[in-house]
């Protein structure tokens, strides 16, 4: 069905399940309670859910494919946010001409970037990209303030023309009338849940985005993507030139960022250049390793559990530690919360470094090859793990 | 005229920084053939070295002073460094503005134990990874020590002041037979440039003229057969490593006079570092250092005022923008060996 065979159609409903339903699932529970904090299903938090989870399903397609690791994916993020904002300020709220500009100028720019920067490859393509973000995010800070607004960020301004407001038209972001901001509180017993219309929104797209990154895992474009992994070399010997393969993930993958890029701005009418910086290159990075690169659901994974450790235990400070302590003996109380203190708050930058390292050394296959193995070890408890698989599945998950 | 010499000495001391830390990264690279991310991070910690030297001799207790009131008639309360109360009130004076250079002292064991532990601890175990994964777990390891200075020394920036001898600036222009003023230099810019000139001699008369430095040369060639010549290569390697975090640890610490250390600085430093490895050639120590001064002095001019008029924005990309050029005409960098990484 759509394309795909029937376990990729079940994967699917599966995932469109799980999307549709995370305001409940995020809210596992009860308002009030002490565990209320770990709640995620605030509009804000699933939105950056499902943005990321564009950009990473993007950022994927290109390095979890081809192996290609871009250093400057966050430009798309950064010229999409500013297409959107652009859009706003000259047409209108609605936020559709502003996403379909910020899909075809990122492709724009994915284009060019990617013509010079995939001449070389390895470390060298990885710099190249690099260069391009931080020119990019230096030039956005000086020479293109008129386009940007430099410091301050781009913003609607009263006297900006935008010719199709009417009278009537709301004045936030909204899909011909659905204002993004409006929300169905539901309460159900103790627990309230929150139906977000920005929230659906972003996790329609992100799901047929996700479904168009399942047909390419599973099209001939896909395989040879995965060949070119594998030995690119050996590729050309086969007589396939495989530049233009790599131009068109390219610049597919930077349209899925400057989708999400313009997402972000289509939830919040602001746009900066700090969206650009390499530190925001770096987190995409971050999510398709930690959650899997080179599988369909790992990097979506990544985000959002990146998204959620920002959010959640950024949150947890000195005070919150010691209430959770309280029930121990004071001395043993106070030496806990100084051990886990760095860890959490400001410092949860330092666990998702260590998180990171100890992925990148024990479980390269991220969260997806941890899932794995937790279910050999399940299935077949008695059998030593490996070994039967080919070591190819994982990038056919 | 005197402006291009006062462009170039300006572009000095930033190309000193940039050669010495690429040059970190060439020996890294070049003996192990790692692509070291965090080596950013080890030239942010020598800066902080440099703060905790001084935060040390700044150490002080506090002590009644009979002789002398404050407003409120009582006694006043001093603050006194406990140098000062060892060494005498002159010689902690001096111990106390010369915390800087002082703190070389302290960053040479600190960087050399850092460096080692990490090549052992760490980096050994991703010789075989491809280089993408040495990136990510350098990557890694970058965050991780930038968040353990933030979490010591916070997020804002540290004043670290040079030695109070060294404040003013000299006027470079008389000597070269210039009107006065005309040309003048900041003592501890031109001291900065004096001590990589040193440095980057050391490193280099070390791997030249020592028996050590032979063996690693003739590793950094050809490690197999260095190997079965009967020599522990991969000792001599990791002292390499503690080596080259030393070398970027001494760079960040007489760096802090001049841009107060804070915990992000290593990352933009590392960026244009290794634009700088990538325009001098991989691999090639002469070509980083080359290539760091040029692209130290080329920065300072693209930041004059006529040449802004002229390509607004040109100093905020010139750095990337040669770069470009230079992988895109020449993929193996100024000085760099054909055939290293260069697909």
């Amino acid at each position: 069905m759509l394309g795909l065979d029937k376990k990729d159609f079940g994967f699917l409903l599966f995932v469109i399940f799980l999307t549709l339903a995370t305001p409940v699932l995020l809210q596992p529970f009860p308002e009030g309670s002490a565990l209320a904090q770990f709640n995620a299903g605030y509009p804000d938090l699933m939105q950056r859910f499902a943005i990321y989870g564009i950009f990473a399903i993007g950022f994927n397609l290109l390095f979890g494919l081809t192996g290609y690791l871009s250093f400057g994916h966050a430009v798309f993020l950064g010229v999409g946010s500013y297409s959107v904002v652009w859009m706003y300020k000259l047409l209108g709220y609605n936020v559709l001409p502003g996403l379909l500009l910020a899909v075809v100028v990122s492709g724009l720019f994915g284009l060019v970037i990617g013509y010079i920067s995939l001449r070389r490859s390895g470390i060298y393509f990885s710099i190249l990209t690099l260069a391009f973000a931080q020119m990019s995010y230096n030039l956005a800070y000086s020479v293109f303030t008129p386009i940007t607004n430099g410091e301050t960020g781009q913003q609607v301004y009263a006297s900006d023309p935008q010719i199709l407001m009417g009278p009537h038209s709301p004045t936030s972001p909204h899909l011909f009338g659905l204002l993004m901001i409006d929300s169905l509180k539901v309460p159900v017993g103790g627990w309230v849940f929150t139906f977000n219309i920005g929230y659906y929104f972003t996790a329609i797209i992100a799901i047929v985005v996700f479904y168009l990154s399942m047909r390419i895992f599973r099209s001939p474009f896909g395989l040879i993507l995965r060949a070119i992994k594998t030995n690119r070399t050996r590729l050309n010997y086969a007589g396939i030139n495989t530049r233009p393969y790599m131009l068109a993930v390219f610049v597919i993958s930077g349209m899925y960022a400057g989708l999400a890029g313009g997402l972000l701005a289509a939830m919040d009418p602001l746009a900066g250049a700090e969206r650009m910086q390499w530190t925001a290159s770096g987190e995409v990075v971050l999510m398709t390793i930690l959650g899997g690169a080179g599988t369909l659901m790992g990097p979506v994974l990544g985000a959002g559990f990146i998204k959620y450790f920002e959010n959640i235990f950024s949150k947890i400070n000195e005070n919150v530690l010691h209430q959770w302590f309280s029930w121990m003996p004071q001395q043993v109380n106070d030496v806990l919360t100084a051990v886990i203190k760095p860890f959490v708050g400001d410092g949860w930058h330092l666990t998702l470094g260590l998180l990171f390292v100890l992925v990148v050394i024990f479980l390269p296959g991220g969260i997806m090859e941890g899932m794995r193995r937790i279910a050999k070890l399940i299935a077949r408890p008695d059998k030593p793990e490996g070994g039967v698989e080919p070591a190819e599945t994982q990038a056919s998950e | 005229m005197d402006t291009i010499i006062l462009q170039i000495l300006n572009g000095l001391d930033k190309g000193s920084a940039y050669a010495l830390i690429a040059l970190g990264l060439t020996l890294i690279f070049g003996t192990l053939g790692v692509v070291n991310f965090a080596h950013g991070a080890l030239f942010m910690i020598g800066a902080f070295c440099a703060v905790t030297m001084q935060k040390l001799l700044n150490l002080s207790f506090v002590q009644i002073d009979p002789t002398r009131k404050d407003f409120l008639g009582n006694p006043l309360k001093v603050q006194v460094p406990y140098v000062d109360s060892w060494f005498g009130h002159d010689i902690g004076a001096v111990l106390i503005s010369w915390s800087v250079p002082l703190a070389i002292l302290l960053a040479i064991p600190v960087m050399l134990a850092i460096g080692i532990a990490m090549e052992r601890g760490l980096i050994k175990h991703f010789y075989k990874r491809p280089h993408a994964d040495q990136i990510l777990v350098t990557f890694g390891l970058a965050i991780v020590l930038q968040e353990i200075v933030k979490y010591f020394f916070g997020a804002n920036p540290i004043q670290t002041a040079a030695p109070g001898v060294f404040s003013g600036s000299i006027d470079f222009g008389v000597l070269i037979g210039f009107a006065p003023n005309a040309i003048t230099y900041p003592y501890w810019r031109m001291i900065y440039f004096l001590f990589s000139v040193a440095i980057l001699g050391g490193v280099f008369a070390f791997l030249r003229f020592t028996t050590f430095g032979m063996v690693v040369r003739a590793g950094m060639n050809d490690r197999e057969t260095v190997g079965l010549l009967g020599i522990n290569i991969d000792r001599r390697f990791t002292i390499m490593f503690g080596i080259a975090a030393t070398v970027a640890g001494m760079a960040g610490v007489m760096y802090a006079p001049i841009l107060s250390p804070s915990f992000h600085m290593g990352m933009d430093f590392l960026v244009l570092s290794f634009v700088v490895v990538v325009v001098g050639g991989m691999g090639s120590l002469p070509g980083a250092v080359l290539a760091g001064f040029i692209l130290g002095i080329l920065q300072s001019f693209a930041s004059m005022n006529q040449i802004k008029a002229l390509i607004p924005g040109i100093d905020q990309v010139v750095i990337y923008l040669v770069a470009i050029i230079i992988l895109l005409t020449r993929p193996r960098g100024l000085l760099g060996r054909s055939g290293v990484m260069e697909d």
